[in-house]
């Protein structure tokens, strides 16, 4: 090559450095573009002309993100987008909520505000706000001060931050999480630290839960097991505990020391009411135990991409609460230093003021009526096509995704025919749906059933 | 009456907790070996001044940007950007990699307007939680793909470094930098240190504006640290968290960058807009990772977004808005420009202050280092001791280790401090 007659010194050239380097940007002026193009001078063999990280091969598409991302380089008219969990309108549109515009201008016309650094915990009236959501105002572990409240990036980093810190604290190093699941939570339990086990969630023939292999699972679980549950509106299911069930279930777990995690990510969106879709949470809280939580603001306030969220931690008292609130701030600090101000204040601004508050619940109980909507006329257009089949569950899940009970194939062919766009284990967002494009969706599903088995 | 009520409840709460099914065990917490952790050396501090009720306290602790009135400053750019983007965004998620138009405007800004390397599309970049989270990104890349790589770490450098490449798992080694007698840059044991290191090793680099000592290499310094990381083969991560902050022109400060860049390496760069935005609790950076070709950059860029899902999904939109919003419009860009250099000039008008102040004062110690020294950070050279009689006799409040944060220095306050500094440093 001819690079090697100007090597940088390394010994016996006599050259300096600084010359060197000089002849070396001349030679690049003298020297043909294509000879010197992809290798830098180097001197000794052992030097990298290559990066690296050349080996390194690309990694797979998101399942579920990846959908969006097929979904957009579709040309059809038709296409349909049903994968990932964010509302749309009866217009297909995404929703800001008016009381989120309301404390956005509140936020951008008060010119006393700064970008200063929250602490590392977070905005501390969202914290305590945060709670009050999820607990109850007069719920006694808020009176007795035993929870600490952090806020995180939504549901996910609340996950994250929680999982590291009971691999580093806890004495039990295995979290079990229902079959199926949100396709992420395995991924940040185990970079969390955490190794992850399953239990029996998903009844596919019922298509409703599978009681008693839960409580199975549950029962045979070494003590202290963490346990990864669901608040409400279970994803990609749908399908939740009856209160009977829930209480049962908090029974075994306690019996157990089973460690309770919720993530709860759809906290108003499943019924419509605020509280009865935090009634499990409040029961466990209620006993006396501690447990986790992670809360997500991106649904139920339409905050997704602020990335508003909480982990609370539910301790045996104030002290030890304040010691963990300590060590929460070490897990903290080295992944991102302390969490974005603005979508926290937003959320602060509406929970504290009684009408934004009011508003609010009238705008997310419109959101969830419309789900339901969506729920009954799909279940009533598949029952006028006489689908073939028990389409029941589409009416008794609740939330935002429906867990159609299609399989691979079935969801390809819709893809491919109807351009309809879901995540391949068949869980479709009823948020994605609109009364204009619910008979598109019950024509591809009539056909994949009937065509495809 | 109220013992047994209580007693009562208790054993109320015994029993629908256990479901009589119960042990010893049940009834205390889990976590009651948790030890209480120690207080952040840096936010430690300004949690300690704003307990102060002193009317003379003086907070040079935290590295945020404070006017001449010791407030915080929201800049007019960003004002403007966020009157602009208030009530006609939506709120939805961003893809993992962030927002695009932020990250490409973002390295522009780093590699350069007309970057050879952004135009073949070489340049492998992520939206990353500032600074820390740019840095935590890469230490987690770096253990998952070259797992038998360490981190070379200056010395000194800001404590959070090393929090991150230990939570990630990176064994950590140090290099020379500060040198304390001269309270410069300790050149000859740096290049040695880089010289004897493993071939190939991992090194991070401040790019400019080093913290907290506010030394930098000269630019020749720079090109010699680059041919000898060249002959070694060694792999550069700089932090730039200071672009423009420093001299008050982001191009200058991105001289190391684009000197390593000129001489063929493949580097990583983190970038920040806390500070040179004034974005602090946005959480807005990048993280980038310069490679062979367009394909290695897509796959590098596809494990970044792989190791971003998993903690926290995707990045917030609303700071990387501002940012797009700012860099994308001439004339906010050039409001922006005029803004930096405003902030950086202050900052290099109160060391002058200092100094002249500390020399007019009598003290027999130099203080030369205080001009010489750049960005926010001062390295005074004191002591935890003398720190600690600052904040007790002056309630002036600062890191252990003698950093100074120039931000917090004011035409109100440089006399007061000098004298304060002068006062514990004499008996010296």
């Amino acid at each position: 090559m001819a690079s090697k007659s100007f090597s940088s010194s390394s010994s016996s050239s006599g050259c300096s450095p600084a010359s060197d380097r000089r002849i070396s940007v001349l030679a690049r002026h003298l020297v043909a573009e294509n000879a010197l193009s992809s290798s830098p001078i180097y001197a000794s063999p052992t030097s990298s002309a290559n990066s690296v990280f050349a080996h390194i091969a690309r990694g797979p598409e998101d399942p579920i993100l990846g959908v969006t991302v097929a979904y957009n380089k579709d040309p059809s008219p038709v296409k349909l987008n049903l994968g990932v969990g964010a509302y749309r309108t009866e217009e297909g549109k995404p929703l800001v909520l008016n009381v989120v515009r309301k404390a956005e201008h509140m936020l951008v016309n008060d010119r006393s505000r700064v970008k200063e650094y929250l602490p590392i915990v977070g905005l501390a009236d969202f914290n305590k706000l945060s709670a009050k959501l999820i607990f109850g105002a007069d719920s006694p572990v808020i009176r007795e001060n035993r929870i600490t409240t952090v806020q995180c990036l939504s549901g996910t980093g609340s996950l994250r931050v929680g999982g590291e810190f009971l691999a580093k604290h806890y004495h039990q190093r295995t979290i079990y999480i229902p079959l199926p699941t949100w396709g992420n939570h395995p991924k940040v339990f185990t970079l969390a630290g955490l190794s992850v086990k399953t239990y029996r969630y998903y009844d596919p023939a019922t298509r409703g839960l599978n009681f008693q292999g839960l409580m199975e699972d549950l029962g045979s679980a070494p003590s202290g097991a963490i346990i990864l549950l669901h608040a409400c509106a279970h994803n990609p299911t749908g399908v939740d505990p009856t209160p009977q069930q829930w209480e049962q279930i908090r029974r075994l777990m306690r019996s157990k020391a089973l460690m309770p995690f919720f993530d709860s990510a759809y906290q108003g969106f499943a019924s419509g009411s605020l509280d009865e879709d935090a009634q499990p949470v409040r029961m466990f809280a209620a006993d006396g135990g501690e447990l986790l939580v992670a809360q997500s603001y991106a649904k139920n306030m339409g905050l997704y991409g602020e990335r508003v969220g909480a982990l609370s931690i539910v301790c045996k008292d104030a002290d030890v609460a304040g010691r963990v609130e300590s060590q929460l701030k070490l897990v903290i600090r080295p992944m991102y230093s302390n969490p974005p101000i603005h979508g926290a204040s937003i959320v602060a601004a509406i929970l504290k003021d009684g009408n934004l508050y009011n508003e609010w619940t009238i705008e997310l109980k419109a959101m969830a009526d419309r789900i339901i909507s969506m729920r009954k006329q799909l279940f009533d257009a598949l029952h006028a096509r006489g689908t073939p089949g028990d389409w029941s569950h589409i009416i008794k899940q609740i939330g935002m995704f429906t867990f159609t009970g299609l399989n691979s194939e079935q969801v390809a062919f819709m893809t491919r025919e109807y351009h309809i766009y879901m995540t391949s284990d068949g869980r479709i967002s009823m948020a994605g749906l609109s009364s204009k494009t619910v008979p598109h969706l019950a024509d591809a599903i009539h056909a994949a059933v009937t065509r495809m088995k | 009456m109220a013992l047994w009520n209580a007693v009562a409840s208790r054993l109320a709460r015994q029993r629908s907790w256990t479901a009589g099914v119960g042990s010893s065990r049940a009834l205390s917490s889990w976590w009651h070996s948790v030890e209480p952790a120690p207080k952040d050396p840096i936010l430690g501090v300004t949690e300690a001044f704003l307990a102060d009720p002193s009317p003379d306290k003086v907070n040079v602790g935290v590295g945020a940007y404070r006017d001449d009135n010791g407030k915080p400053v929201v800049l007019e750019c960003v004002r403007e950007a966020e009157r602009r983007i208030a009530g006609s965004m939506n709120m939805e998620y961003l893809p993992m990699g962030g927002s695009v138009k932020m990250v490409e405007e973002t390295l522009k800004l780093a590699y350069g307007d007309n970057s050879e390397f952004i135009k073949d599309k070489r340049v492998a970049a992520v939206q990353a939680l500032s600074g820390t989270g740019a840095c935590r990104l890469f230490a987690e890349f770096q253990k998952r793909f070259r797992p038998e790589s360490q981190i070379y770490i200056p010395v000194p450098t800001w404590s959070n470094h090393h929090n991150i490449w230990r939570d990630a798992q990176v064994p950590q080694r140090t290099y020379h930098y500060y040198h304390a007698e001269s309270r410069g840059l300790d050149f000859a044991s740096l290049m040695d240190d880089v010289k004897n290191a493993p071939s190939g090793s991992f090194f991070l680099l401040h790019a400019c504006a080093h913290n907290p000592t506010g030394v930098d290499p000269s630019e020749e310094q720079w090109r010699e640290i680059s041919q000898q990381f060249k002959a070694k083969g060694h792999f550069a991560l700089f932090d730039m968290a200071y672009q423009g902050f420093a001299s008050g022109d982001p191009e200058r400060d991105a001289k190391s960058i684009r000197i390593f860049l000129e001489d063929g390496h493949f580097i990583g760069i983190a970038q920040s807009y806390a500070k040179n935005m004034g974005l602090y609790g946005q959480r807005v950076g990048c993280l980038s990772v310069l490679c062979e070709d367009e394909k290695q950059a897509v796959a590098v860029k596809s494990q970044l977004q792989m190791i971003a899902r998993p903690m926290y999904s995707n990045p917030p939109v609303h700071g990387a808005l501002i940012v797009s919003t700012i860099l994308g419009d001439p004339e906010l860009k050039q409001l922006w420009l005029k803004e930096v250099k405003g902030m950086a000039d202050r900052i290099i008008g109160m060391r002058t202050a200092l100094r002249e102040n500390l020399e007019n004062l009598g003290s027999s110690l130099s203080w030369k280092h205080i001009t010489e020294q750049i960005g926010m950070f001062c390295y005074s050279g004191m002591t935890p001791e003398q720190v600690d009689r600052l904040t007790k006799e002056f309630h002036i409040y600062m890191t252990r280790n003698g950093r100074i944060s120039m931000a917090g220095v004011t035409t109100g306050n440089v006399r007061y401090l000098a004298n304060a500094i002068h006062v514990v440093t004499e008996s010296t």
